[in-house]
């Protein structure tokens, strides 16, 4: 990856972290409602993937999915809205945070359900193919979902059909207070389970950009070229709890201190350093990403709430909501 | 065309139609390809439209409908079976969860034109796990429509308009039906979901049923017409859209509703039919509503016990017959 690449996909992360902090802090000051599940710390998994696949590529996220809202293009401003119940949302506040999505550029939704979006990308990459379009489906999830029947099912269709889709883990370590390796039998969760469907099944560092990019790039070619699925299972960790109201007090000190000085936007800072970057292309990158989610907060604020009509529309096609003729 | 058709025939001829006419039209589910469908409902599709339309799954309810509800929103109009209605619980998350409800929580962004298509009800004796009339599960859930013919024409017609909708719609074929006979469809049969059929005239009482029940309604209101009860059956057709103006129209004829349900009395769909006539047609009454539906317990194996539990035309008929000397 060229140098101008990756700091591209630095300051990519950049504005995700950035979104996933004013989304807490929006939170604590009770402009956020009910939930969010945060992805900062996994923001090179969707960077570092969205920069392997073509824009028209298909992408399911679980409710841990802003970083593959915003990865896949939504805007801050649109992700913060939806998560303060306003009407300039992206789903129009009829999502929330654990439903973020943007059909406009193929990111094709966020699922509360753990494990039922991968039937759906399979689906999707069964599309693709039947249209003969060469388009590829990506499902991300965690590994809590690897234990979920759909996931075994997803694998196995997938496998049997020889589909274009990439089963991507975001092994975090734990499902919601559950360590995960306390409750499955193999120590991969997602990659050591491949090889029972006959596919590959591979494993990589989720915190580094580059490494995620080249792995998604080269599972995503081979599955282009009609080779099928394959799972990767990126290792990477949570900076918050699972959810706004987890302190995540469960997990050692040493642990927690470990992940943090391994944190994907060091990472990659240190790359671009190495590369002979200098200090302040990055901190303008920095101050270019806290400016345009200052910006989006205002903005999200100022907006209005929906039309309370709202509530009655997009049950169905037809853009209402009537059961009886 | 032969001058008579099976409801079997009917379900793989109105597929076939809409695969003729929609490139898009794919279909999936277990042993569906070239062994034609457990219930031979799929039979032909296969040698006439190839592997690549119609696609043998592994036994997978989640994977089957995950996998419709993919592709639909991506391009596709996805014809799904699943064997028995009963199985519908293995995917029950795509039928509650996702796929009615993604496109209200994505503000519109997402379209899920889809068909679940699956045998339903009992009358085969095939016990308890492989005999329900499940079609008021899905009643339960906002955003999915429901279709349940009882001819073979309206097989057709509303298999056209299932796979033509861009909502995903759950199709019950019932497994009593599938042997009957009845007139071959028109060519571009149609048949709008939401649209009741008046199947039978009479002034004396209205007698509202789907699916099965329907022929049971319809000998049940020959023998009550030998007793000089004029019976009305209206064939509802299709529960969501409910076609509740054509009951009340009915109901203005005759002044009195019963309703024939096989799915169990409780959280039946005829309870929200009543519920609905008893909000807003109350004045058209002349006697209390009565319900012959299921009852509240497993469906047994036995037809001698069967028959206890599910509504028969002597059920019907001592529900009509009350409420005409009331
Ligand atoms: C089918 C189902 N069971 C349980 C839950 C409750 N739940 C929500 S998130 C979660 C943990 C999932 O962990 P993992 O898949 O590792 O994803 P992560 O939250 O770590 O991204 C659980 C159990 C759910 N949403 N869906």
């Amino acid at each position: 990856m060229d140098t101008a690449e990756l700091l591209a996909l630095y300051e990519q992360m950049a504005l995700i972290r950035r979104t996933e902090k004013a989304a807490h802090d929006l939170f604590l000051q009770g402009l956020v409602k009910g939930t969010t599940h945060l992805a900062a710390g996994h923001e090179a998994i969707a960077v570092g993937a969205g920069a392997a696949l073509r824009d028209d590529d298909y992408v399911f996220a679980t409710y841990r999915g802003h970083h593959h809202a915003l990865a896949r293009g939504a805007t801050p401003e649109e992700c913060l809205a939806e998560l303060m119940q306003r009407a300039t949302g992206l789903c129009r506040a009829k999502g929330g945070s654990m439903h973020l999505t943007k059909a406009a550029v193929n990111m094709l939704g966020s699922y509360a359900i753990v494990g039922a979006h991968l039937p759906m990308a399979v689906g999707a990459a069964w599309s693709a193919r039947l249209r003969g379009t060469g388009q590829l489906a990506v499902a991300f999830f965690g590994d809590g979902a690897t234990n979920i029947g759909a996931f075994h099912e997803a694998l196995n269709l997938a496998a049997v059909w020889k589909l274009p889709v990439l089963f991507v883990c975001e092994n975090n370590l734990y499902m919601e207070y559950t360590p995960i390796a306390d409750v499955t039998a193999v120590p991969r969760p997602a990659a050591d389970r491949a090889s029972a469907y006959g596919i590959p099944g591979e494993a990589v560092d989720g915190n580094d950009v580059v490494l995620v990019q080249e792995a998604v790039a080269r599972l995503a070619r081979r599955a282009r070229a009609g080779d099928g699925p394959a799972v990767l299972e990126a290792e990477t960790y949570r900076h918050f709890g699972h959810s706004r109201t987890d302190p995540a007090a469960y997990r050692p000190a040493e642990e927690v201190e470990r992940w943090l000085k391994h944190d994907p936007l060091d990472l990659a800072r240190g790359r671009l350093v190495e590369a002979g970057v200098p200090e302040e292309r990055l901190t303008e990158a920095d101050e270019r990403a806290r400016d345009v989610v200052q910006q989006a907060v205002d903005a999200a604020k100022n907006a209005p709430a929906p039309d309370p009509r709202e509530a009655f529309t997009d049950v169905w096609a037809d853009g209402g909501a009537a059961w009886r003729t | 065309m032969a001058d008579v058709i099976t409801y079997r025939e009917a379900v793989a001829e109105g597929i076939a139609r809409e695969m003729r006419r929609d490139a898009s039209v794919v279909c999936l589910g277990e042993d569906i390809g070239a062994a034609g469908g457990v219930f031979k409902t799929t039979a032909g599709l296969h040698e006439e439209f190839g592997p690549e339309r119609v696609w043998d799954t592994p036994i997978s309810e989640q994977a089957i409908v995950g996998a419709a509800m993919g592709a639909a929103m991506t391009g596709m109009r996805p014809v799904a079976e699943i064997m028995f209605s009963d199985f519908l619980a293995c995917c029950w998350d795509y039928l509650a969860n996702e796929i009615p409800k993604v496109r209200y929580m994505t503000g519109g962004q997402v379209t899920v034109p889809l068909v679940v298509r699956t045998a339903n009800g009992g009358g085969l004796g095939f016990g308890a796990q492989h005999s329900q009339a499940t079609e008021n599960w899905a009643l339960t859930v906002p955003g999915l429509k429901i279709a349940a013919p009882s001819t073979p024409a309206d097989v057709v017609g509303m298999m056209a308009a299932a796979i033509r909708s861009d909502d995903p719609v759950v199709f019950f074929e019932h497994k009593g039906l599938l042997a009957s006979k009845g007139a071959p469809p028109p060519p571009d049969h149609v048949v709008a979901l939401g649209r009741a059929a008046v199947v039978r005239e009479g002034a004396d009482v209205t007698l509202v049923a789907l699916a099965s029940m329907v022929p049971v309604a319809l000998t049940a209101a020959e023998r009550l017409a030998e007793e000089g009860i004029g019976t009305e059956v209206v064939d509802l057709r299709s529960l969501v859209p409910l076609d509740t103006a054509t009951v009340l129209a009915s109901l203005g004829r005759t002044s009195r509703l019963v309703v024939v349900e096989e799915n169990p009395y409780q959280g039946g769909w005829g309870a929200t039919l009543v519920s609905v006539v008893a909000d807003e047609g109350f004045g058209l009454l002349d006697a209390p509503v009565r319900r012959v539906a299921g009852e509240c317990v497993p469906l047994p194996f036995a037809d001698a016990l069967e028959e206890q539990v599910i509504p028969t035309v002597d059920k019907v008929v001592a529900a009509v017959r009350s409420l005409a000397a009331y």
